[in-house]
């Protein structure tokens, strides 16, 4: 099995799936000839050509807004927006019109749109070139929102996502596009969406985290196993729909939960996780539920390091959950 | 005044396309399209419909029996820019063409059904009135925000492009619109991709209370087709034969392949926006009056009689009878039921997720009385 990183993942998802389906196009700023500033379309303009692999001039509201267009009358459009914190542009296209086609249509128009964007900090790109913007989506009814941690989930979902009816926004974790090596298959293979992943199983505490999260839960989990504390992380993989059963059979065993998460803390996913948890299982719970976050400020360039969270901070709310 | 102004001040030259006069006579050297007269006549039977069909509206909206309502009186024949199209092509409307949904052969108990947004609207009640959607016609779900069908249009033409049909899409808009971002993301698309889509902007005066001149500092609308590499056209929006002529030519040049076009149809919005408005308030009362004496249905009538193709006793039969399939769509409509409760949760996703499903139950589970919005 080939080892990839999660641009050669996502971009092996691209491919895979417009040679299979002729209905597919990419469309964005640079996702021609260039292959995508992160290069994750990278040969697909030489494989499929101008028509199906488009540089568009330089206008989300147009990316989203035609892409629209293209799935309503039987295109399966892939449109890659440069960065998370460009997205803004198209909110309305996102938020009012591809989110609600299929329902204030009765039914009649289903708009599958595909929308990849690369998210979150670390790459000192400062707060235009950092955001996490999953809430406001998860927070528009009609979309999905689906974000992968590793490269083998990044293709598995990719593919399930494409070939599915809905339209859904799919969050890249750039500060790892790279770093994060994983073995992929070569062949063609889907992973459910909605359905989280138990990356890695303990008895104590449940971490909660998605996208560049993981990997720092994972690391926390690893320097608490040597301070002899069990951890168990859950991926969530999927944002909307979220998977309550997995998280709560998880919670439930350790009694002890904590989120984290980059994006700002007020009103921020773990909030709702916190709420539909303490809903369903308070009675297993052993302390508050904790969050460990981004702060409510505007994504900071020098000192992007104490903004995001981290292991130390990560397991000084493990402990406090332990002590509490 | 704007509603003057539009025609060019005397002496200028004018670049309005028109082929007849205020009394429906065609203007000296100018060519008649030729139109057949089955299709001709029925044009004008629709637009008939369209007017009987807002009047009606709106008198129910003012009796309390209907939420809101949307006239186009005096804008009908920029409705038909659609007549010249196949059924293959696509249309994403605005909210004031009732006549291209009666054309492309939405019924009148569709249109009433979905004013109700009762058990049989065709978008099972989920919008106010007059965002309807037929995709069976290939008439694309209206929107409030106005400009977002505009770039959706030219993604239609582009796919229709690269999956090698020759379809069009056609979108509407009003001037107000052409102040939106989405108008020039739309545009500018379009022209860099040489997409098969025509762009009407329907000038009729008003954006609510803003007058066009505040939209724009352009000398008019068409002229901001230049910027996008593409031709833009005026056309006086209120003489059908004139908008029949510039429709078919650019909706054949798209379909050449030889990209969009944006005409502008100069028309003018008689009554409010909506039965929300209140235009006593903005505009000089003697405006409209300009306009009555140019009024579309006047001159196509005009026009058809001069050529013998229309006479007093047929229109009086056809209005009666038009007048009949509304009062019994009504009383069709009085009988419907709102959609089922549990409709709520359909059609968000194509499948019902966790999270709805949840919250479906919780819905039905609730202990209710009669709803006082339910019809029926």
């Amino acid at each position: 099995m080939p080892t990839m990183n999660i641009i050669e993942a996502v971009r092996d998802a691209l491919r895979m799936q417009m040679r299979a389906d002729k209905r597919v196009v990419v469309l964005g700023e640079d996702v021609g000839k260039f292959g995508g500033v992160f290069r994750a379309t990278s040969g697909l303009f030489d494989e499929f050509g101008g028509e199906r692999v488009i540089d568009t001039p330089l206008a989300e509201a147009g990316i989203i807004g035609t892409a629209i267009g293209m799935a309503l009358y039987g295109l399966r459009p892939v449109p890659e927006i440069q960065f998370g914190d460009f997205i803004f542009p198209a909110f309305d296209q996102i938020v009012n019109e591809l989110a609600k086609f299929r329902y204030r249509s009765g039914g009649q128009y289903p708009c599958p749109v595909v929308i990849r964007t690369p998210v979150g900090g670390g790459i000192r790109g400062g707060h235009y070139h950092s955001q996490s913007p999953e809430t406001l989506f998860i927070h528009t009814p009609g979309l999905k929102v689906v974000a992968p941690s590793n490269p083998y989930d990044a293709k598995g979902l990719l593919l399930a996502c494409m070939r599915q009816n809905d339209p859904v926004l799919f969050m890249e974790p750039k500060r790892i596009y790279r770093a994060s090596k994983g073995e992929v298959p070569e062949g063609d293979y889907v992973l459910e969406i909605g359905k989280a992943s138990v990356t890695r199983e303990g008895s104590q505490v449940t971490l909660l985290a998605w996208s560049g999260m993981v990997s720092i839960a994972d690391e926390t989990a690893k320097q608490a196993e040597a301070a002899g504390i069990s951890v168990e992380v859950v991926d969530l993989r999927t944002l909307m729909p979220f998977d309550i059963d997995t998280i709560l059979t998880s919670v439930k065993k350790t009694g002890r939960c904590v989120i984290v998460h980059e994006a700002p803390r007020t009103c921020g996913f773990g909030a709702e996780l916190i709420a539909s948890i303490q809903e369903r299982a308070m009675e297993y719970l052993e302390a508050p539920i904790m969050r460990v976050t981004g702060f409510d400020t505007p994504f900071p360039y020098s000192l992007e390091h104490e903004y995001m969270p981290n292991p130390d901070r990560v397991l000084g709310a493990i402990r406090q959950t332990l002590e509490w | 005044m704007v509603a003057i102004s539009q025609y060019g001040a005397p002496g200028e030259p004018d670049d309005l396309r028109r082929v007849l006069d205020d009394d429906g006579k065609p203007l000296p050297g100018v060519k008649v399209p030729s139109i057949p007269e089955a299709t001709l006549t029925r044009i004008f039977e629709v637009m008939l419909l369209t007017r009987i069909m807002d009047d009606r509206m709106m008198r129910l909206q003012r009796q309390g029996r209907l939420g809101f309502y949307m006239k186009s009186i005096g804008e009908e024949a920029s409705h038909f820019a659609v007549a010249p199209l196949r059924n293959g092509d696509w249309i994403f409307p605005s909210y004031r063409e009732q006549g291209a949904w009666f054309w492309r052969g939405y019924t009148v108990q569709n249109f009433i059904d979905q004013l109700f947004g009762n058990e049989d609207d065709p978008i099972k009640g989920r919008q106010m009135p007059v965002h309807h959607s037929a995709n069976w016609l290939n008439l694309v779900s209206i929107s409030s925000p106005v400009g977002t069908q505009i770039p959706q249009a030219v993604g239609a033409a582009y796919a229709a492009k690269v999956m090698g049909k020759d379809d069009v899409s056609m979108v509407y808009f009003g001037e107000g619109t052409s102040s939106t971002g989405e108008f020039h993301v739309g545009m500018n698309f379009a022209g860099v991709w040489k997409a098969p889509c025509v762009f009407i902007c329907r000038n009729n005066g008003w954006a609510i209370s803003v007058p066009s001149t505040t939209q724009t500092a352009a000398k008019t609308f068409a002229s901001k087709a230049v910027g996008y590499g593409m031709p833009g056209i005026r056309v006086d929006g209120n003489d059908l034969l004139a908008v029949w002529q510039v429709a078919s030519e650019a909706i054949e040049r798209a379909r050449a392949g030889e990209g969009p076009t944006l005409i502008e149809a100069l028309t003018y919005r008689v009554q409010g926006h909506s039965s929300s408005d209140d235009p006593s308030v903005y505009r000089d009362p003697k405006e409209p009056e300009i306009w009555e004496k140019k009024d579309p249905l006047n001159r196509l009538r005009g026009y058809l009689r001069h050529k013998g193709m229309w006479n007093e006793a047929r229109e009086t039969e056809l209005s009666a009878q038009y007048n009949q399939e509304i009062t019994d769509a009504l009383a069709a409509s009085d009988g419907k039921h709102a959609p089922p409760i549990e409709s709520i949760f359909d059609d968000v996703y194509e499948e019902l997720p966790w999270n709805l499903r949840e919250q479906r139950e919780y819905l039905m589970a609730q202990a209710r009385s009669k709803n006082p919005h339910h019809h029926g």
